[in-house]
């Protein structure tokens, strides 16, 4: 079963602007799926659509079955959202913030109270329960949404940039908990700028870009489509100039480093080899760019060439 | 394990869980801030009864019959209850418009009426408590005791609802904090000096008392006069009617802005 399947969804806000244009998208039950664009792309406004916080101006949304115009209220108990900006009564205490979100969605006080606990310890906020919202950081206000997000035990759960200047440890805890949350059965649909993370975490991505999708595939399938890798190669010994080799494309960065650019079908192999031919000995060597931001740019320029073209 | 949703009744105790969350939530917000929110009405309603009251009231006499401080505690009372159901459901909904908390509400299966329900509640309790508050001042200064309890009791919570209702639609429009003091400087204010809350409109020139008809603030305040004094200007039939129709009238009017999701749904 879909966990959501959106079709033809079009949004037109009041400026006029154009935020989507006509969207197709569907994610499997169980799955972790990425949405990745550009700013400005239509992630938010699709989330939000989703999440009932925009209205839409045409097309339909259906979330395990149910249809959103139709069955708002099954739509939305199966959701959790945590969405990119704060979004708290900054005078409430951390724990009366779960406690009232899971009210709204009509869980009885002592429940509520006995959830608000369980993923509180599980988010490492129990020990600032009764502290008011705007004495936290950023990083724990973060983790906050996800708890209050999941109050209600949603089977899909959307984050909109869930970690947005949470620093690198609280990030991979986050990760960790996220895939657990998945192993356990809860569909994760996630937007990011961090697409390490999308490439960490997630099987499936689509790419929006000005309103459209323009790919959806498992990541090892899109990685597996990209024609250019660059690495950045430490050299043992200075180098006077960058040497042509057949083949490779070769930039001197400075004395002692190379970057150096593959093509679909060279192997690392090849490069040391050919590098080793003209007396070159590499001492290490990093990968320049995330493999799926460089994929991404490479689509982006794609899409953008063919709606120029076509426009001409 | 998920929420399950389906049979009527499980979706009404849904509806009451959510209902009693918010009308706690609004309890606990003005309890908490009782300085600024309960104690104003007591003491401004203390400096009114000092001043119209005692020293000047004691100038003018009677005024339908009854000590001008008699006749003015129904007035009184009924400000303050007008003034608090209305600041409460006010502020307190526009600052989860402008903190954007309100989308707590909008992604929960709360659907819009016990949203609205919830929120209105809220100003009631408020609008209710203060209003007690109020007559507690007033029988320090006063031998007034309701000459009918139902009927006292009825003006109270009903012009509380109604107040609560046009705080409600205020909020919704509402763009900036400047925005929600408007209406109840321009509009609810004359409003309520104007509606007999200090005098009766049977003192009035006759175009004045025709123009006091159209304020429906006239009709609560005689028909909590007529609760509390026995006395009123206005047939006691006529005044439910009216606040009736204009608390349906708002109650419509907020449940269609908050459905369409105006100022709060782009």
């Amino acid at each position: 079963m879909h966990a959501l399947a959106v079709e033809q969804l079009r949004k037109v806000y009041r400026s006029g602007f154009e935020a989507l244009k006509g969207v197709d998208l569907s994610v499997e039950e169980g799955d972790f799926f990425a949405l990745l664009g550009p700013n400005g792309a239509g992630k938010s406004t699709l989330i939000g659509i989703v999440t009932s916080l925009v209205n839409k101006t045409a097309g339909r949304v259906a979330v395990f079955g149910h249809d959103l115009d139709r069955e708002p209220e099954a739509v939305k108990a199966s959701l959790g959202v945590v969405p990119q900006e704060f979004n708290f009564n900054l005078f409430l205490p951390v724990e009366e913030v779960v406690v009232n979100q899971a009210g709204y969605f009509g869980i009885p006080r002592r429940e509520a109270r006995r959830r608000a606990e369980f993923f509180l310890k599980k988010l490492d906020l129990w020990e600032r329960r009764r502290s008011e919202m705007r004495l936290l950081s950023g990083g724990m206000k973060r983790r906050l949404m996800i708890a209050r997000a999941l109050v209600h035990r949603p089977k899909l759960l959307i984050l909109d940039e869930p970690t947005a200047g949470v620093d690198i440890e609280i990030r991979r805890a986050m990760w960790d908990y996220l895939r657990e949350l998945n192993a356990e059965g809860t569909t994760i649909i996630l937007t990011t700028h961090y697409l390490e993370e999308a490439e960490s975490l997630c099987r499936n991505i689509a790419m929006i870009d000005q309103g459209r999708i323009s790919a959806v595939a498992e990541t090892q399938t899109l990685l597996a489509g990209l024609d250019i890798e660059t690495f950045v190669l430490n050299l043992t010994a200075p180098l006077a100039g960058a040497p042509g080799l057949d083949g490779f494309t070769l930039t001197q960065l400075d004395d002692t480093t190379l970057e150096a650019q593959l093509h679909r079908g060279q192997s690392l192999n090849d490069l040391f080899a050919a590098l080793r031919s003209v007396g070159i000995e590499v001492a290490s060597m990093r990968n320049k760019q995330n493999r799926l931001e460089q994929l991404f740019l490479e689509m982006v320029d794609r899409g953008r060439g063919a709606a120029a073209a076509q426009a001409a | 394990m998920s929420v399950q949703y389906g049979p009527d009744l499980q979706r009404w105790y849904r509806y009451w869980i959510t209902f009693s969350t918010l009308l706690q939530k609004e309890v606990m917000r003005f309890s908490r801030i009782w300085v600024q929110t309960i104690l104003p009405s007591a003491i401004t309603t203390t400096l009114y009864f000092v001043i119209f009251g005692r020293l000047i009231g004691d100038r003018i006499g009677s005024m339908d019959g009854f000590p001008y401080m008699d006749f003015i505690v129904p007035g009184l009372a009924l400000m303050a209850v007008i003034t608090n159901a209305y600041s409460n459901v006010v502020s307190s909904f526009y600052s989860s418009k402008f903190s954007r908390y309100v989308e707590e509400l909008l992604v929960s299966p709360a659907p819009a009426w016990v949203i609205l329900a919830g929120y209105v509640a809220g100003g009631v309790a408020r609008g209710v408590t203060v209003g007690i508050v109020v007559m507690l001042v007033a029988m320090f200064f006063t031998d007034v005791s309701p000459h009918s309890w139902p009927i006292t009791l009825l003006v109270f919570v009903l012009t509380a609802l109604l107040f609560a209702l046009g705080g409600f639609i205020n909020a919704v429009f509402a763009n900036s904090f400047d925005d929600i003091s408007i209406v109840p400087t321009f509009v609810l204010a004359p409003l309520t000096y104007l509606g007999g809350v200090f005098y009766s409109i049977d003192l009035l020139p006759d175009v004045w008392q025709w123009l006091s008809l159209l304020n429906p603030v006239l009709y609560m305040v005689n028909a909590f006069r007529y609760g509390l004094l026995g006395t009123t200007d206005i047939p006691l039939l006529m005044a439910f009617v009216i606040i009736v129709l204009f608390i349906g009238v708002f109650a419509v009017v907020s449940l269609r802005l908050l459905e369409r999701g105006v100022g709060i749904k782009q």
